[in-house]
């Protein structure tokens, strides 16, 4: 015996359109650990994980389990082998209760009949024997993304799974929603279940994780005990070199109000109120944050303010024009750069070239034209020079945005939409699943803009960015202001979290924020 | 050279060489002489300078076709009504032929302009109405296209067919109006040379210009284009435009180029074939004439062996359709460009 419930051996995956996620991985799990599986966004680790739950076939490798040599063909094969996956986008039904969602796929019925009642008893009492507390009645899309989490968990246990893979399950969780998370796991853990852990933040690793596997760029780097190795070490390791993780924002007089937006309220096309009685501004030189659980508002709002869309009430200035009847383009005019949270959908052409995915303004404004015609030779120069500034890594400036990581993908986003001094910017998540270089690089380039004096209007769900590069941060719950944190480098990120989870409302913020 | 270009290539050709095996096996199997009909199909077109010349003849409306779907497909955009553009586009010609009487010079110019027009309008019609009222484009340019059919008909027979005559046909176009002729011997005319010069002038638009900048980037990522302020409606409805002003012409021409008179069959369906240029050209429109001509050589072998030997021409339909089935089942061939495309990328890591 090894004492591996779980080692894949020598795992290659080379996806149709040439891409290597996975080159020569080994990795093993031992019964009853918490083991991390970390690297920066592209370095395989989804992949890998995929493969041992039987969704995606490897190109090659070995995997055993309880050292019998098996093949997983499916998710089914993989639920056999008690294999249970937690996916990063939750995979649940909103209309739908949560003990329906429970068992959806997994129906245990009697003469093909299903009894409400009873399976929400079922679901209180299966939730109940692994210390998970939830009401199972409750529709889905009535319940925070911590219960959602919860669900998505209990759903991998209903199903028999001893092992469980958590593709970074805390990505959109509070500090509060993370640390029961945490408890909850640890419970799992000490029942005989085996965890792997797939994560960016190393903060969590350490609390959690037993023994780690790094990997980079579609290798594995190693595997350690998570008490060996410290944060900075390890995150040395994931990229190959050191990082600087602070740096310290100057101080900056703020200027006159660049964004104002009064009593804006949006209703979305089930009626529901999505934005309520919005009322804040944005200066020159000032970073502004929004803090806010997933579904409760900011990228409603952010979309909103970059022209996405008109049906809404209130009213939206940006250097003192009311842009509620303007187009995007007419918007765009008057300085608003705008950084969408999704980049592969709204932000970029995959299969176009670097240096058409730059210049959409510049072409606009009627640059590059020459008799008539686009002069490509001057684009490319253009094209080579922002790749420089902004370190895109890639072949030259034709190479497509589909070849690119994700971190330099954002790059070329950021390259196009920092350009020109831009007045005002929209800010959507614009570290979330990149690199720690890139996104290094893009919290500098932000500060950059504010010394310049552009305002910017920023929504993470990393606390720490926030908490690091905003002047202050107003937190959204439930569509609504209800706090308002001046400076944040005098409060904890649990202090945000209180607000995230709507346990704590400021009253004094229904007013107009930062006039 | 490229590595996409040349996974392009070889789909192609492989796509090319699987509907010319089944195409061997299904004459062998229906004809009694499979060689001679092979021949004709194949070697047909050259076999002559007439028949050499049908080719070329029929490249000229498939290059307008074809650069007008090409253009369409590009923006993302599945509407299909360039066939009955194309077909009104000869409808323009015999209204004018008999209603004005000026110099060719001058006709020929109002000619392609009414064409153009009448064109556009109808391609555009069905843009409008998803803009308007979402219908698919593909169903109402579908519907359009029977519609544009009929009402010419009806245009031909009743006000265009001499009352003695009993072909459903028009009298003969005056003389001075026919596109004179640029290869004796042959039905080539001057139509090619405004063939080529759409070409040029479409890659121009494509590739060089803002307007097709848009169309390019909105084809590719609708949701891209609109986040960055391109108004996206106006950009497809803009392309249709062009596209059916581009099919309407082709029309035209072509009328005027072959015939001496109109009757209702005068678009065999090149609206049609300009679908399969456009995916063999993959919609650039510097492909396009090459693509035209290959199919142009395709559709004049196949009339030759029905002419001469016992298999039916519409053989070449059911090639057609597996050549742009396979090039567009994008994973059904896609172990050999997998092949092509990891070659040397993968470490050897040995047994464990």
């Amino acid at each position: 015996m090894s004492g591996f419930v779980i080692e894949m051996r020598n795992i290659s995956k080379i996806y149709p359109n040439g891409t290597i996620a996975n080159n020569n991985v080994n990795f093993s799990l031992k019964k009853g650990e918490i083991h991390a599986l970390l690297g920066e966004n592209g370095a395989g680790k989804s992949t890998l994980m995929h493969i041992l739950y039987g969704m995606i076939r490897p190109t090659k490798g070995e995997i055993f389990i309880k050292d019998k040599l098996v093949e997983i063909n499916s998710p089914l094969d993989s639920l056999k082998h008690e294999i249970g996956m937690v996916h990063q986008h939750f995979m649940l039904i909103p209309s739908m209760n949560l003990a329906e969602n429970l068992i959806l796929g997994d129906e245990r019925s009697k003469n093909g009949l299903i009894n409400k009642k009873e399976i929400i008893k079922n679901a209180n009492e299966f939730g109940k024997k692994y210390n998970f507390n939830i009401d199972f009645s409750q529709l889905v899309r009535d319940v925070s993304v911590g219960v959602c989490q919860k669900i998505e968990i209990l759903k991998a246990l209903y199903r028999g799974a001893k092992i469980l893979i958590l593709d970074e399950p805390t990505a959109v969780l509070t500090p509060q929603e993370t640390k029961e998370l945490f408890v909850e796991l640890k419970k799992l853990k000490k029942d005989g279940h085996s965890i792997v852990f797939i994560s960016h933040k190393l903060n969590e690793v350490k609390e959690l994780c037993d023994r780690l596997t790094i990997m980079n760029s579609s290798k594995s780097v190693g595997v350690y005990n998570v008490s060996d190795l410290s944060v900075k070490k390890i995150s040395e390791k994931m990229i190959g070199r050191e990082v600087e993780l602070d740096f310290e924002v100057p101080e900056k007089k703020l200027g006159k109000s660049i964004l104002k937006v009064r009593n804006l309220i949006y209703f979305n096309k089930l009626g529901k109120k999505k934005l309520d009685n919005i009322s804040f501004d944005v200066r020159e030189g000032q970073i502004l944050g929004i803090a806010a659980v997933e579904g409760n508002g900011a990228s409603h709002l952010l979309e909103t303010l970059a022209g996405l869309r008109k049906d809404y009430s209130g009213e939206i200035f940006i250097s003192g024009v009311n842009v509620n009847k303007l187009s995007i383009k007419e918007i765009r005019k008057q300085g608003l750069r705008y950084v969408p949270a999704d980049r592969m959908k709204d932000g970029v052409i995959k299969d176009e070239t670097i240096y058409n995915n730059l210049i959409v303004d510049r072409l606009e404004e009627g640059e590059f034209i020459k008799h008539w015609l686009i002069d490509f030779k001057e684009i490319k120069s253009f094209a080579r020079s922002k790749v420089k500034e902004f370190f895109i890594k890639c072949k030259d400036e034709n190479s497509e945005i589909g070849s690119l990581s994700g971190g330099n993908i954002q790059k070329v986003v950021i390259a196009r939409e920092f350009d020109n001094n831009p007045k005002l910017l929209i800010i959507n998540q614009p570290t979330r699943g990149i690199d720690i270089g890139a996104a290094e690089l893009i919290r500098k380039k932000m500060v950059d803009l504010k010394q310049s004096d552009s305002g910017i209007l920023l929504h993470s769900a990393d606390l720490q960015e926030l908490m690091q590069v905003c002047d202050s941060i107003i937190i959204l719950y439930k569509g609504e202001i209800v706090g308002y944190v001046e400076e944040p480098k005098k409060v904890k990120p649990e202090d945000l979290g209180y607000y995230m989870l709507g346990v704590k409302k400021d009253t004094d913020v229904s007013g107009v924020i930062n006039e | 050279m490229n590595k996409k270009l040349k996974v392009e290539i070889i789909r192609t050709l492989i796509a090319l060489s699987i509907a010319f095996t089944i195409l061997v096996v299904i004459v062998s199997l229906i004809s009694d002489n499979p060689l001679e009909a092979l021949y004709n199909l194949f070697l047909g077109p050259i076999s002559s300078k007439r028949n050499f010349g049908n080719v070329i003849e029929k490249t000229i409306p498939l290059i307008f076709t074809g650069l007008a779907v090409s253009l369409i497909f590009s923006s993302n955009n599945f509407n299909l009504a360039s066939e009955g553009a194309f077909y009104f586009g000869g409808v323009m010609a015999l209204v004018l032929c008999f209603t004005i009487n000026v110099p060719s010079i001058i006709f020929w110019i109002i000619l392609i302009i009414v064409s153009a027009t009448v064109g556009a309008i109808i391609v555009g019609l069905p843009g409008y109405l998803k803009n308007k009222t979402e219908a698919s484009e593909i169903v109402s340019s579908i519907m359009l296209n029977s519609i544009m059919f009929l009402l010419g008909t009806y245009i031909l027979v009743y006000y265009f067919k001499p009352a003695n005559s009993r072909a459903v046909s028009s009298a003969d176009f005056p003389d001075k109006y026919l596109m004179p002729n640029i290869i004796a011997g042959t039905r080539v005319h001057f139509g090619l040379f405004l063939a080529i010069f759409a070409v040029l002038l479409i890659y121009l638009l494509m590739f060089k210009t803002k307007l097709g900048y848009k169309i390019r980037m909105t084809g590719k990522n609708s949701n891209f284009a609109k986040v960055m302020g391109i108004n996206v409606s106006l950009v497809l409805l803009l392309t249709q435009l062009i596209g059916g002003a581009l099919a309407g012409i082709g029309g035209a021409v072509h009328t005027l180029g072959v015939f001496d008179n109109f009757t209702s069959n005068r678009s065999p369906g090149y609206g049609w074939d300009g679908i399969i240029v456009a995916v063999l050209a993959r919609n650039n429109p510097l492909y396009v004439p090459l693509a035209a001509f290959f199919v142009a050589y395709l559709k004049t072998g196949a009339a030759i062996m029905t002419r001469r030997s016992d298999v039916p021409a519409e053989i070449i339909l059911v090639i057609q359709a597996i050549i742009i089935l396979l090039i567009i089942s994008k994973n059904l061939i896609s172990k050999i460009e997998f092949k092509i495309l990891i070659s040397g990328k993968l470490d050897d890591g040995g047994a464990s």
